[in-house]
């Protein structure tokens, strides 16, 4: 899960790392009182920051220089509501404006392909690493960092001497570092991603931005659900997530079902191909029901995907390995039946493609039960290419 | 020859007593594996009935290993628990263990990876988040289902679990070697170059087929990978052509970033690595038993 600025903010403070003060408004009459009760502390000059989880803010004038408290209310109402780049602005965060020396770069994060962790530093922050590693590949330093080990004094030293940060920033961003790794350990963090980084006139090293990714995968023990942002997540995906389904919304016309991650993702492809044939047709949704397809998964399953007005058609995709397709023709006639019971009378045609363990009696179960709206098509990429014809039709 | 697991393989089992590990230790041993035991700490000195067959329940692994003479360990633990039994199975130097738990934190993948690397990297781990390796007509450790295909010439790769068992049975009539389900997580021990490498050295396997999906550039090493040290033919397949940037698909690791980790990225990279790559997993299956045709 991707946490806003101000939510990574929150844990940097947590952990001791220097941040400028700073409080989150919804509204430009919030942004205005914030300011308000900052200039009375001595702060007479804040930033509003648009609170969006992609880059780019600044070019597309999300981030703006206020003030005192009227500017801060025009500036804030021009940012709250704007999109960039598909992203609504729901808040801003109202940050004390700091001078600033010079800007570094910090991070902590997975490295994939060397199977550990990583941190990378650089004395040129304030622009995308991503950018910097076109322009200026030398100017930056990757540390790794062991599990096992982690960061202490001398590792984050280690790692800010290798960003070739200058004498007099060094202390203070080692100790930017050492904290830093803290929250990314204890908190089951991917990435933990400070830049700028800066040094003030006056010798702070501050965490001037952030951006922090926790991994959904330690929600067994960590309190991630508390960063959720309900507002700006898909309303279906929220249903999903509430009934435990590995739901991914999409923009097509083709409701998908099947079972496993592979076979799902394999599944919104080859309806792609199927789907170019028919004016472009593709997937409406990622659904991976799982091992197991009970009645009951199979049931939600449908009612979720059924209930996206742009589904057109749904195409149940399943592989019985250690699942049998028997339980899964039983789970579809059941799901059909209890959705019918909910007072949800399916009506838009369902492709199904059974096929391994115990195709043929799951085939049978479908072709007994006679329901008007299944289709069964014998192999994937068959009834991927129908569910995309039926989907064209009641576009 | 098979790959990694044998018919000799000797399997015990962390978590046998809970219901995966019951349900799944009675698969195997249907399958014709091994399987000689399993550890719980609390129920040591007891069996459980598998399939019809008493199998002893040992405390640890290193118990389990001297009186058994297991050399593969499948893993089954929640969770919560599983950096706890991996690090065991490295301590007792077993060979070869199979994380098949998901939902692993990341944090503690990267951990027993690196204590494996410390203690000179002894056992071979497969997973997290994987359904395992069959050698059809010889083992079977995890999950994949055993029934679905039979021995052949291929060798078979997959980040994926449904996508393997969807190309074991469209390819049942050539069969494999060995299929190893590598697992879908950001940090996996056993890569698609480790099989790779096997598949390459074992005289029966006489075609790889390697399946990848969206996220990090395993596929893109993997390519470079077969350009300088594989002769045998590779057929491939990449899921996730349509993921959106930035979504987790199913899988921990199967995300894009930015630009990086696409299916585009990986395909045109195999393909430049002269590996035929399918568009679906049929056309897949079908390169394949055209290249063994010409064989």
């Amino acid at each position: 899960m991707d946490l806003f600025e101000y939510q990574a903010k929150e844990l940097f403070a947590e952990y001791g790392v220097p941040v400028p003060k700073d409080k989150v408004a919804h509204t430009a009459e919030e942004a205005r009182d914030i300011t308000t009760a900052f200039a009375a502390e001595g702060i007479p000059q804040v930033v509003v920051k648009a609170q969006v989880k992609t880059g780019g803010r600044g070019k597309a004038g999300g981030v703006k220089l206020a003030d005192g408290p009227a500017d801060a209310y025009e500036k804030a109402e021009r940012i709250i509501g704007m999109d960039i780049k598909g992203h609504t602005v729901h808040r801003v965060l109202i940050a004390e404006a700091t001078d600033i020396k010079s800007e570094y770069y910090l991070s902590f994060l997975l490295d994939r392909a060397n199977r550990t962790f990583l941190s990378i530093c650089s004395v040129d922050g304030g622009v995308e690493i991503e950018e910097l590693a076109h322009t200026n590949p030398g100017a930056i330093a990757r540390v790794p960092v062991s599990p096992l080990t982690g960061v202490d004094h001398a590792k984050a030293l280690e790692i800010v001497r290798a960003g070739r940060i200058p004498a007099e920033a060094e202390e203070g961003a080692a100790l930017v570092a050492e904290r830093l790794w803290a929250m990314f350990a204890d908190e089951d963090a991917t990435l933990a991603e400070v830049n700028p980084l800066v040094l003030t006139p006056d010798g702070r090293v501050l965490a001037l931005d952030g951006k922090v990714t926790l991994d959904d995968n330690a929600a067994f023990r960590q309190d991630h659900a508390k960063f959720a942002d309900i507002a700006s997540t898909d309303p279906l995906e929220v249903r999903a997530k509430e009934k435990h389904l590995n739901y991914v919304k999409l923009d097509g016309e083709v409701g998908i079902i099947g079972n496993g991650a592979g076979l799902v993702m394999s599944t919104l492809d080859v309806v792609a191909y199927a789907g170019e044939a028919f004016g472009g047709i593709k997937a409406a949704n990622f659904l991976d029901i799982g091992g197991g397809a009970s009645a009951e998964v199979m049931a939600d399953s449908l009612e979720i995907v059924l209930s996206d007005p742009s589904v057109k058609s749904v195409l149940v995709n399943v592989f019985g390995g250690i699942t049998s397709c028997d339980a899964v023709a039983n789970g579809i006639t059941a799901a059909v039946k209890l959705l019918g019971e909910r007072g949800e009378t399916v009506s838009k045609p369902i492709v199904v493609r059974l096929d391994g363990n115990k195709a043929a009696e799951g085939r049978q179960i479908l072709v007994d039960a006679a329901i008007p709206v299944v289709e069964q098509v014998d192999t994937m990429d068959g009834a991927a290419k129908r569910a995309a014809e039926l989907a064209a039709k009641g576009a | 020859m098979a790959i990694f697991l044998t018919a000799d393989s000797k399997i015990l089992i962390q978590g046998i007593t809970g219901g995966e590990g019951r349900k799944h230790g009675a698969r195997m041993l249907r399958a014709g594996a091994q399987v000689v035991g399993g550890t719980n700490p609390k129920k040591a000195g007891t069996s459980v009935e598998l399939n019809g067959v008493d199998v002893p329940v040992f405390a640890t692994v290193k118990e389990t290993m001297a009186a058994t003479g297991a050399d593969v360990s499948v893993i089954f633990v929640p969770a919560q628990g599983t950096k706890a039994a991996v690090i065991e199975a490295i301590d007792a130097e077993i060979p070869l263990a199979i994380v098949i738990t998901e939902g692993i934190a990341v944090h503690d993948t990267a951990e027993f990876w690196a204590y494996a690397i410390e203690k000179g990297n002894k056992t071979r781990i497969v997973g997290p988040n994987c359904p395992g390796l069959a050698s059809p007509g010889k083992s079977n450790a995890g999950i994949i289902p055993a029934d679905i295909t039979t021995s052949g010439p291929i060798g078979l790769v997959s980040k994926s679990g449904t996508l393997t068992y969807q190309m074991m049975y469209e390819l049942r009539d050539i069969g494999f070697t060995t299929c190893v389900g590598i697992g879908g997580d950001p940090i996996i021990g056993t890569t698609h170059i480790d099989a790779l490498a096997a598949f390459e050295a074992d005289p029966e396997t006489k075609a790889i087929v390697m399946i990848g999906e969206i996220g990090g550039d395993a596929e893109e090493r993997a390519a470079a990978f077969i350009e300088q040290h594989v002769t045998k033919p590779v057929v491939g397949y990449v899921a996730g052509f349509m993921a959106p940037e930035g979504k987790t698909m199913g899988h921990a690791g199967a995300i894009i970033s930015g630009s990086a980790g696409t299916a585009q990225a990986k395909k045109e990279a195999l393909e430049k690595a002269g590996v035929r790559v399918g568009k679906t997993p049929s056309e897949t299956a079908a390169l394949v038993r055209d290249l063994i045709k010409s064989l």
